[in-house]
């Protein structure tokens, strides 16, 4: 089965081309958002040349641009090419440039309404603040984009599951499935949100809105969208990187229960980002608390499984003792790039997921809610395995289906493991500074770390620094990937027709496992939970919340209307 | 599923249980909770400060765009605190410093905790969710004096 070969049409290739390049220069402009706002926490600027002195404007396209579009766009990407390459199955083309065009042009809108200030609303867009109803559509948009590709793959899963009966789906199958099972259920809730409450209201036909009802909303489809963002890094992890580092999945059946336990955990959980909100029993917050902690469970069994293959791979290259095979890996093999993206995720998602556990531990997320320890935590998840295995996928696949030989290597090769230090050092010094007390989404520089300031807190002061130096290594890191990403672009093609291969993992241990086979009653469960646990609390939320709000500007404490 | 791997799923379900149980013991006999749902208090739209009791108080404070109302509160050291929270206008929040307080004010609900400052000194609050363009100016201070009233 692996590496075998398989030919897409050229129309479906410029296709997957155009949805990784364009989603990249969006994600360069968030990151030099980033950067900014390293910059302007510090105190060091008071303006930047692209967005003035308007640090929240900054924050909002560096959230939209580079957790919503970039992540939305790579994963419909993966899926378009990963699963018509692991069912030999040709895409339907009308259908994935339906979704590609929605999703370009709602992002560009959503993009543009950002840059000209007229969506300051941050990326999680909770009213009464609002957005210009161009941003709503244009989410909303990129929404329905990413719906209608999947209209390609349902039924050439279906066909392939009639006319191969009694065997397994692949491994990479499963799990772009489980991506968007998950994505579909959740983004339901957020169309809800926005097409019910917040365009109507936007647009000024309705003139108040629940906000307690709207966050809650948001967060039925906020807190899966991590795992939305996370699972096209676990298929990499569980179908390419056994592969590439020279060895087999451990075992087959753990991916396929991790995969299957994803799709029941991933959205009960919502309400564990509101712990600290009006309106909702405690005792529904414990609820939700306790199914995050299950969700927990499929990514301990991750670690387990990936680093077991790991040292089966090591071994087999030679390593000796109890912890030789980590010596054995391919680290730092130009030819082997792509596993360098892979490994570091890993290692910092190490920290990432017991930061998670931390927040999820119901009253202790007093001591981090909102604090700046929270964006320490999520860029140890979505800007490191995320984003990482989302760097590397891009660059495989651009040069798979453009047919390019991937250019400054080193670079490439490089790029992770200084993003890596840089993360490590900016997330250190926002986690710390979260727990004294340093507010998240917050323009420090301007008050809190501003000596002339009746606010200043001289002791947060080592800890923002400390963000800067991050920030500044991990543009570098990001800086060597974009040029060695464009210069692949940009270079000559290959000679001949273009064929895609993936390093495709075959398994050390194969069990049938026929529970594992069928996503239908884990779907079943799932909603079953997800009805259990949201009942009470949009109950609650109706019932103690008073009055309606009408919306507001980020300039002024008066209302628009 | 080999012995290994039913070993690592069984410590790490283990792990879990006794993070939940952590939680639980925290919640049972330490009394530390997070927010509830409340129901009983009628909505308010200025801030008022009264002592109920020998030690306690009541605080209702209302956020706004840009500042906290109150924004600086003095009380003695001992002081145990009703504290009710909610928003005039858009989304604030708050955490108190070395305190376990974080509460979000949400315009159209009333968030509630008991807090009880048994040290003196100054502790800041700074308001935690983007609440628009002066947002990093929204802070205030529980002052602990001691000795007292």
């Amino acid at each position: 089965m692996s590496e075998e070969a398989f030919r897409f049409s050229k129309s479906n290739r410029t296709l997957i081309a155009v949805l990784l390049i364009i989603p990249m220069v969006l994600l360069f402009i968030g990151v030099y958002g980033g950067l900014m706002q390293t910059l302007f926490r510090a105190g060091i600027i008071q303006s930047d040349p692209f967005v003035g002195g308007d640090y929240y404007k900054g924050l909002t396209f560096h959230g939209v641009l580079n957790a919503i579009v970039f992540t939305t766009f790579f994963a419909v990407a993966f899926a378009n090419a990963l699963i018509p390459y692991s069912l030999k199955k040709a895409l339907n083309s009308k259908v994935a440039w339906t979704s590609g065009i929605l999703m370009l042009v709602g992002s560009v809108m959503a993009a543009i309404m950002t840059m000209i200030g007229e969506a300051t609303v941050l990326y999680t867009f909770y009213p009464p603040l609002k957005a210009h109803p161009l941003f709503y559509i244009g989410l909303t948009l990129l929404v329905v984009g990413s719906w209608v590709a999947s209209a390609n793959w349902v039924p050439m899963y279906l066909t392939w599951r009639k006319e191969n009966p009694g065997k397994k789906t692949p491994m990479a199958v499963v799990g772009l499935f489980t991506t968007f099972i998950v994505w579909f259920i959740a983004t339901l809730a957020v169309a809800v949100e926005i097409l019910f409450m917040l365009l109507p209201w936007s647009l000024g036909l309705v003139d108040e809105i629940n906000v307690m009802l709207a966050r809650t909303l948001f967060w039925f489809f906020g807190h899966p969208l991590v795992y939305f963002w996370l699972l096209p890094a676990y298929v990499m992890y569980y179908v390419f990187m056994p592969k590439i580092s020279g060895g087999k999945l451990y075992s087959d059946m753990a991916g396929r229960l991790v995969f299957m336990m994803f799709v029941v955990f991933s959205i009960p959980v919502g309400t564990h980002h509101q712990y600290m909100d009006p309106a909702i029993s405690s005792q529904w917050k414990l609820l939700h608390g306790i199914f995050t902690f299950a969700v927990a469970l499929p990514s301990l069994i991750t670690a387990f499984t990936l680093a077991a293959s790991l040292e089966y791979s090591g071994k087999k290259n030679g390593g000796k003792g109890l912890f030789g095979w980590m010596w054995k890996q391919p680290y730092f093999d130009k030819e082997k790039w792509f596993f360098a993206y892979l490994i570091t995720g890993l290692l910092i998602f190490i920290f990432g997921g017991i930061g998670g556990i931390i927040n999820a531990s119901y009253q202790m997320n007093t001591i981090v809610h909102n604090t700046a320890w929270v964006p320490g935590h999520f860029h140890l998840t979505v800007a490191g395995p995320v984003m990482l295995a989302f760097l590397g996928g891009s660059l495989y696949l651009i040069s798979q289906f453009m047919n390019k030989e991937v250019r400054l290597k080193t670079w490439a090769l490089f790029s992770p493991y200084i993003y890596t230090i840089g993360l490590l050092i900016m997330s250190y010094g926002l986690k710390i500074g979260g727990l004294m007390g340093m507010p998240r989404r917050t323009n420090t520089g301007a008050s809190y770390a501003n000596p002339d300031s009746i606010l200043y807190q001289a002791d947060w002061m080592v800890y923002i620094n400390l963000t800067v130096v991050g920030g500044v290594i991990m543009f570098i890191g990001i800086v060597m990937y974009i040029a060695s990403f464009f210069t692949t672009v940009f270079s000559k093609s290959k000679e001949g027709e273009p064929v895609v291969t993936f390093p495709i993992s075959e398994p050390l241990h194969d069990e049938p496992a026929p529970w594992l086979r069928n996503f239908k009653p884990y779907i079943v469960i799932a909603i079953i939970l997800i009805v259990l646990s949201y009942t009470p609390v949009i109950y609650d939320v109706l019932q103690a919340t008073y009055g309606g709000s009408p919306p507001f500007s980020p300039d002024s404490p008066v209302p628009l209307r | 599923m080999d012995k290994s791997e039913k070993l690592a799923l069984s410590l790490s379900g283990l792990l879990l249980v006794v993070f939940f149980g952590a939680i639980m013991y925290a919640a049972m006999a330490k009394n530390i909770e997070v927010p509830t749902c409340i129901t009983d208090m009628d909505p308010f739209t200025t801030d008022t400060l009264f002592q109920t009791g020998p030690d306690s108080y009541e605080l209702q404070m209302v956020a706004r765009m840009w500042a906290f109302q109150p924004s600086t509160v003095r009380l003695p050291v001992g002081s145990t605190v009703d504290l009710y929270v909610t928003s005039q206008d858009i989304i604030h929040g708050f955490k108190i410093e070395r305190h376990n307080v974080n509460l979000m004010a949400i315009p159209g609900a009333i968030n509630y905790i008991r807090v009880t400052f048994d040290k003196p000194g100054e502790f800041l609050f700074a308001c935690h969710e983007f609440c628009g363009a002066a947002h990093h100016t929204m802070a205030g201070r529980f002052i602990i004096e001691e000795g007292g009233s």
